[in-house]
């Protein structure tokens, strides 16, 4: 018999060692979040994915699926939430979307848009951070990095190398580089490398490609977030 | 002819008046008049009173950002500042002109035809066509696009439809009708499909009716009352322009042509890329915006017009038909320029130039129906739909883009580092080269129209339709950073002057004791 939990009040088969938000995205069924990727490691850190089960705030990302469950994802406080998270996330760094080249295809910008984010609440932080634009091929742009550590996931378990970390505590921490400089141009990433494609925003980049794919034909121009995320089986990432 | 308006002697004693904002244009500032006690105008000036830093804030930015990081400098023309970003970042990856994919040139041109219409339809039904239709000093809650609708429904809804459509030219291209992404550095990232080329195609033949009736209107109201028409706000000047090889208007891409007041040409077929050994431009300490100048000329003569008139008045001729016999029309009337005429020998009454303001309304309609027939021309060219859209080339290290904004012309610097970072920018906005002209006709209006009179909102209104003529996008036009010169003044209560501390352009700070 297969086992089953209930979200929103609908039945979600899965098989042991799953996640509730694998379960609930094999059953057809959107659990917002940023810093999951189906790949990689579970990383619970944007908080995004935080579900009620049975009564208690969990991460869908990282929780276990279990018989009996009953889980709360769309409620209105739980999307309430959700809405301040992704705020707080704009106004910590500096996320102009209007010229960004990766608005229409940024899963930030895109989960902001699925929950009717319409302003940014809090004031803004206006944080000073820098460009790399050392590497021929791939800039980072510290201002748009939400700290995911898809990009540090990456490269450690599919490019087999260990470019990327978080430095720093608190509103000190920053995405840094292994390289002695602490510069990319100095490490070993390669544009081919996943790490060099994964991140969800406009954090990391591949140079000279900005605005090559025209409106109207970006990933979010054709579905928003919730039917991409389900139908590319990657939660919203770029194949 | 008017500058000793620009700083009156002894103002403790003068009566400050200031119109603020200057309303129906896009962008902030003020004008402010100094009068004395027989309400004669001593002192006039424009001020442009607003900040924006864009040549600072894109330094250290990708240089692929630049085509839509500086269209936001503008809601109105931002396609103009998108396509001469877009030529700027051409030559970064080593592509010239003559080596981008045809396509991508009439793409280009399409999506700027598109603009300048809109932009002139803006210009000239919303926001300038309740003073030439209820009168300068009609009632203030008339002048108003509202109350064009109300009173001239077949008008003002024409205005409207016509921006429409040259926004929705500009959707086709770029995705948007405002801040779109259509050039790409060596080309565009979309072709126009057949479906859009024919919805296009759908309304262009009504949009030219519309355009001719809009210039046969502009024509009508000037020669109602040409005389008055011909000396407000009137200057002789220098006019500046991209020119074809040919010598036809030309909005997208050329050298430079410049006039004089007389007709005769001062430079021709410039290359724009040498355009810092043509143009300077000159700080003065009570506004943020830069006044360039002919090189060649000096600060004092150097000073000219650009935008519809002086594109206009320096062409040849236009290569759409009926643009064309409307221009040579405007021409013919340039030799009747009373004003201008009266000002010369007998000889030379026969004027080469229109110098008239207001004539700008005039030349600005002209363009706006070339730019409906040149759209369609391009709708119609089989190279429109095709698909080779992008060029390549080796990396350098400056680009420089010039275009024919509607306001004028329009000037994109930029250079880059190795990381293909922007290290320096410098834009020369077109309002920014009718600085000088703008000051000019407002100081001719206050001194003609307004001095010894006692002011009244509908005098003062004058003053605005002389800065409206040039459709000025003062948004645009203010973005030095670091450079700005100011001046600060300790007042006591009675209006006696404490003291005085000067900022100069080099940074130097100074106290002047007078």
């Amino acid at each position: 018999m297969t086992k089953s939990f209930t979200l929103d009040g609908r039945i979600i088969p899965f098989e042991d060692g799953e996640t509730i938000i694998e379960a609930a995205a094999a059953a057809g069924v959107y659990i917002p979040h940023l810093c999951h990727h189906p790949d990689y490691t579970p990383h619970g850190s944007c908080k995004l994915c935080s579900v009620k089960v049975n009564g208690r705030i969990c991460s869908a990302c990282t929780f276990p699926a279990e018989e009996d469950q009953e889980i709360v994802s769309e409620s209105g406080e739980i999307n309430a939430d959700r809405k301040r998270i992704t705020q707080m996330l704009f106004v910590e760094g500096n996320h102009l979307c209007p010229g960004c080249e990766k608005s229409g295809n940024c899963q930030l910008q895109a989960v902001a848009y699925h929950l009717n984010m319409v302003d940014n609440h809090f004031p803004h932080f206006f944080a000073k951070r820098e460009l790399d634009a050392s590497h021929p091929d791939v800039l980072i742009d510290h201002n748009r990095c939400i700290f995911c550590e898809l990009c540090v996931r990456a490269s450690r378990e599919k490019d087999g190398k260990n470019v990327f970390d978080i430095g720093g505590r608190g509103i000190n921490k920053r995405l840094i580089v292994n390289a002695p400089t602490g510069l990319l141009k100095d490490s070993d990433l390669e544009v081919t490398d996943e790490a060099a494609h994964i991140c969800p925003t406009g954090a990391i980049l591949i140079k000279r490609t900005g605005y090559l794919i025209p409106i109207g034909q970006r990933q979010f121009d054709q579905q928003p977030i919730d039917k991409v995320s389900l139908t590319t089986g990657q939660g919203g990432h770029e194949q | 002819m008017y500058e000793h308006l620009e700083t009156a002697q002894n103002q403790e004693k003068l009566r400050r008046i200031a119109i603020d904002p200057v309303s129906r244009v896009e962008g902030h500032g003020k004008v402010t008049l100094l009068l004395d006690e027989n309400n004669k105008v001593r002192q006039a000036r424009l001020h442009i009173v607003e900040f924006r830093g864009f040549e600072r804030f894109i330094q250290g930015r990708p240089y692929w950002e630049l085509p839509v990081l500086v269209q936001r400098l503008c809601g109105i023309c931002p396609v103009s500042h998108h396509l001469a970003a877009a030529k700027a970042i051409d030559q970064l990856v080593g592509v010239d002109p003559k080596n981008l994919p045809v396509t991508a040139t009439k793409l280009r041109r399409l999506l700027h035809f598109g603009q300048v219409l809109q932009s002139h339809a803006l210009h000239f039904f919303h926001l300038s066509s309740p003073d030439l239709l209820f009168g300068f000093e009609s009632e203030i809650n008339k002048r108003n696009i509202i109350a064009v609708l109300n009173d001239y429904p077949g008008i003002g809804l024409q205005g409207v439809k016509l921006r429409k459509y040259g926004q929705e030219v500009i959707r086709m291209i770029s995705g948007k009708r405002i801040h779109g992404s259509g050039a790409i550095a060596g080309g565009m990232n979309k072709a126009l499909s057949k479906e859009e080329r024919d919805y296009l195609l759908l309304d262009i033949d009504q949009v030219i009716d519309w355009s001719t009736s809009a210039v046969n209107l502009v024509k009508k109201i000037h020669c109602s009352n040409l005389p008055y028409y011909d000396e407000f706000a009137t200057i002789r000047s220098n006019y500046l322009g991209l020119i074809q090889p040919n010598g036809a208007l030309e909005l997208y891409h050329g050298g430079i042509r410049c006039k004089n007041d007389k007709g005769e040409t001062l430079v021709d077929h410039y290359d724009y890329r040498h355009y810092n050994d043509l143009i300077h431009e000159e700080v003065r300490s009570w506004t943020y915006m830069k006044f360039p100048y002919l090189l060649p000329l000096g600060k004092d003569n150097g000073w000219y017009r650009v935008g519809p008139l002086a594109r206009v008045n320096n062409c040849e001729f236009i290569d759409t038909p009926l643009a064309e016999a409307q221009r040579a029309e405007f021409k013919a009337h340039g030799g009747a320029n009373s004003l201008s005429a009266a000002a010369l020998p007998p000889s030379l009454a026969v004027e080469a130039m229109v110098h008239s303001t207001l004539a700008t309304h005039w030349a600005r309609l002209i363009e706006m129906l070339h730019c409906a027939e040149s759209i369609q021309r391009l709708l119609h060219d089989p190279d429109i739909l095709g698909q080779d859209l992008i060029a390549h080339g080796e990396k350098r290290y400056e680009g420089i883009g010039v275009i024919e904004a509607p306001r004028g012309t329009l000037f994109h610097h930029y250079q880059i580092d190795d990381n293909d970072i922007v290290t320096k920018a410098n834009l020369i906005v077109s309002t920014t080269s009718n600085n000088q002209a703008m000051n000019e006709s407002v100081r001719q209006v206050a001194a003609e129209y307004l001095s010894g009179r006692e002011l009244t909102e509908p005098l003062l209104n004058n003053v605005e339709v002389a800065i409206r003529a040039y459709d000025p996008c003062l948004s645009c036009a203010t973005h030095a950073v670091g450079k700005m010169p100011l001046q600060l003044e300790l007042v006591d209560a009675q209006g006696h002057l404490i003291d005085k501390i000067a900022k100069h352009s080099d940074g130097q700070v100074e106290r002047i004791n007078d």
